[in-house]
């Protein structure tokens, strides 16, 4: 046998100070974040018949109806653009968002034999999720290169700003899934809020209307929204019809990142405590 | 050798942990205003933080581990075992004290933790790996290995929700067992699975150990915890009672175990019996009372008696039983009492019996007159720690367990 004496030494202590958020931890189980990223992937569509469509389905019908609804009734104005293509470029990231959020919210609560019974960064289990949804949201763009292509629109230059849009939403579904997730653990009445959250912050989001429609004060509130400058951004960048709004994204980008990084102390501060409360 | 060899590669120093008695309360309270959760967390979680009932599930536990030491923690359940494990295992937090440890930890504190039902046999070895703190190489190395060891290569490409229990937690085992770290911590994972795979377990636990990492072992099954640790720790309501060899620890741990009733009082005065038992209690060969003998010590029974009139054959007897089923039964010679309070003590040393659960049943008789007889009112555990002279005999079959005497060996033949 070969001896493998790391010099590894490990000290339990009843407390950690705030900001000691052991990334070497983190850099060493980082191959089970991708673990848990692939096994939500797997299993999402199991036993199901229409399988990874589903990714599709969503947007599109959501598109479809708010296009009938929205564009056709109520003549919601869209940029200048055909309304279908205007909300499916903001439901594409909307529905990540959602989803992202809505699974990363439970997935503390929902996996507690893991909370329970085994040691691993507990940080992973909400961002798992996030990664995931990364999948649906690359097999349902499909149907905006489809529409896109059908509505002859070309990306401009800008579209290389997209990943860095795209991040910046997993950060934010992560950091707000971190501060639910922690608080879930406790109390389970995030369960019960959170779809209706999620149900309202739409309708305080630019996915079915766009931000110009509203008055400056309203628009400069909305602008709090870090998604309005992130779905904006994103729509922009595709389609190419506006400039983006950089002081827009830059808003969002901050809060964001805000977000982000109190939900990491959060959760590190509070998972000392998860497996005695889940 | 570094010198950071020679240190202990475990130390627990004053090690408490405390919970709170009656915690599930706050989720429940569905009539709170779920928005003031959301809202004013930090009111909220502050209004709960008031002083609640506590429990202290460990209290200043101290303990070294050397490396390639094979520890095993003993205790009741509620004891605190787990707790510990726990803690080792970072899952949860201590309220005092501090915890060093020299090496890479691997916990195994219950098997199939992140099998996921829907996943194949395959997926689930490497998630679960992952889980258990595997790099991908090394599961990819081991993945030959597991399988063998699980026996569910036909079922490698199925989802594990059409296995079969057996089959899941053999599966389980197999990833778990070949996890590889410095300091293994296992908790009553050989509760699992049939006869002959707990077998295996135990072999593969039995190999790790001489391997020469350090196992620290929590089980409830005894025999394994003797076979596999020279060393034993017992644990009490969260404090160490004792720190010493296996055999110390199980034999405190077994004499503790008289959470049976050893000794039984008559409540009610029986009607014109000519004598009556008003107590009676087992003890050990030394007089102290006990309820569990190791089999073939010598274990014996103490009675008081009442003897309301005077009888001049009076004869006592012992009956016992397992599970509703007579063994056997020993009388006393018939012998005269006259009236008055008696203290006695009955022994026999000729039956010894197999490991398991026995109730006694008392009876007085005396010659021609009527009888007075109290059932089942004790029971006894004969534990399968063999006294030295039962210790080479083979113990487990049927319920009598005499040692088969060899008169003479004699070589008839010489083989060529």
């Amino acid at each position: 046998m070969t001896e493998q004496t790391s010099d590894f030494e490990l000290v339990i202590r009843p407390k950690y100070g705030l900001f000691d958020l052991n990334w070497k931890e983190l850099k060493e189980y980082h191959e089970l974040l991708f673990f848990l990223a692939l096994r939500e992937i797997k299993i999402r569509y199991k036993q199901t018949v229409m399988g990874a469509s589903w990714a599709v389905l969503q947007p599109l019908f959501t598109m479809v109806v708010f296009t009938l609804i929205f564009g056709g009734l109520a003549q919601m104005p869209s940029e200048g653009i055909p309304y279908a293509l205007f909300s499916y470029s903001g439901l594409l990231l909307w529905i990540y968002f959602q989803n992202a959020l809505t699974n990363a919210g439970n997935s503390l609560v929902g996996n507690a034999p893991l909370l329970s019974k085994v040691y691993m960064p507990r940080i992973f289990i909400p961002t798992a999720p996030c990664l995931a949804g990364l999948a649906d949201y690359g097999i349902a763009m499909t149907i905006l290169a489809v529409m896109m292509v059908y509505y002859q629109f070309v990306p401009t230059a800008a579209v290389l700003l997209l990943p860095a849009i795209v991040f910046l939403t997993l950060l934010l579904a992560a950091g707000v899934g971190y501060w639910l997730s922690s608080i879930s653990v406790k109390y389970r009445d995030v369960q019960f809020a959170l779809p209706f959250f999620i149900q309202l912050l739409m309708f305080v989001s630019p996915v079915i209307y766009p931000t110009d429609i509203l008055s400056g004060n309203l628009q400069w509130l909305l602008s709090l929204n870090p998604l309005t400058g992130l779905i904006n951004a994103h729509r922009a960048v595709l389609l190419g019809h506006v400039p983006v709004d950089y002081a827009g994204l830059g808003i969002s980008a901050v809060i964001t990142i805000v977000i982000f990084a109190s939900g990491v102390l959060y959760l590190r501060r509070t998972e000392k405590y998860f497996a005695d409360l889940v | 050798m570094t010198s950071r060899n020679n240190k202990p590669i475990i130390e627990v120093k004053g090690l408490s942990k405390e919970y709170r008695i009656g915690m599930d309360r706050t989720y429940k309270r569905f009539t709170e205003s779920f928005t003031n959760a959301v809202c004013h967390p930090i009111r909220t979680l502050r209004e709960n933080a008031q002083p609640k009932d506590t429990f202290w599930a460990l209290k200043d536990i101290n303990f070294e581990v050397e490396r390639g030491e094979v520890l095993g923690i003993i205790g009741r359940n509620g004891a605190g075992k787990s707790t510990l494990l726990k803690i080792l295992s970072r899952i949860t937090y201590p309220t005092e004290g501090e915890i060093v440890m020299r090496g890479r930890v691997g916990s195994l504190l219950e098997v199939g933790t992140g099998f996921h039902p829907e996943l194949t046999g395959r997926e689930n070895i490497y998630f679960n790996g992952a889980i258990l703190g595997m790099k991908k190489r090394e599961i990819e190395d081991k993945f030959d290995e597991i399988i063998k060891f699980s026996g569910v290569e036909k079922f490698l490409d199925t989802p594990v929700k059409r296995y079969s229990s057996g089959m899941n937690v053999r599966l389980a085992f197999s990833v778990a067992a070949h996890l590889d770290p410095e300091i293994l911590l296992v908790d009553e994972v050989l509760a699992v699975g049939d006869a002959e795979f707990q077998k295996k377990c135990l072999g593969k636990m039995g190999e790790v150990a001489s391997e020469g990492r350090t196992v620290l072992f929590v089980s409830h099954n005894l025999e394994a915890v003797r076979r596999l640790c020279p060393r034993g720790i017992l644990i009490e309501s969260g404090e160490i009672i004792l720190d010493g060899s296996v055999e110390q620890s199980l034999e405190q741990y077994l004499q503790e175990g008289n959470s049976r009733k050893t000794e039984f009082i008559l409540k009610e005065i029986p009607q014109d019996a000519p004598a009556w038992v008003r107590r009676m209690r087992v003890e050990n060969d030394s007089g102290v009372p006990c309820s569990s003998f190791p089999v073939g010590r010598p274990w014996r029974v103490r009675l008081f008696l009442n003897v309301e009139r005077s009888e001049t054959n009076l004869s006592i007897g012992i009956g016992i039983s397992k599970n509703g089923f007579g063994v056997g039964s020993t009388w006393s010679k018939p012998e005269e009492y006259i009236h008055g309070i008696y203290e006695v003590v009955l022994s026999c040393h000729n039956i010894s019996l197999t490991p398991g659960e026995y109730s006694l049943t008392v009876t007085i008789s005396s010659f021609g007159g009527k009888s007075f007889s109290l059932r089942d009112i004790i029971a006894i555990n004969i534990n399968p720690f063999a006294d030295i002279d039962f210790s080479s005999h083979r113990i487990g079959y049927g319920i009598i367990v005499n040692p088969l005497n060899i008169e003479k060996i004699v070589r008839v033949l010489e083989h060529d």
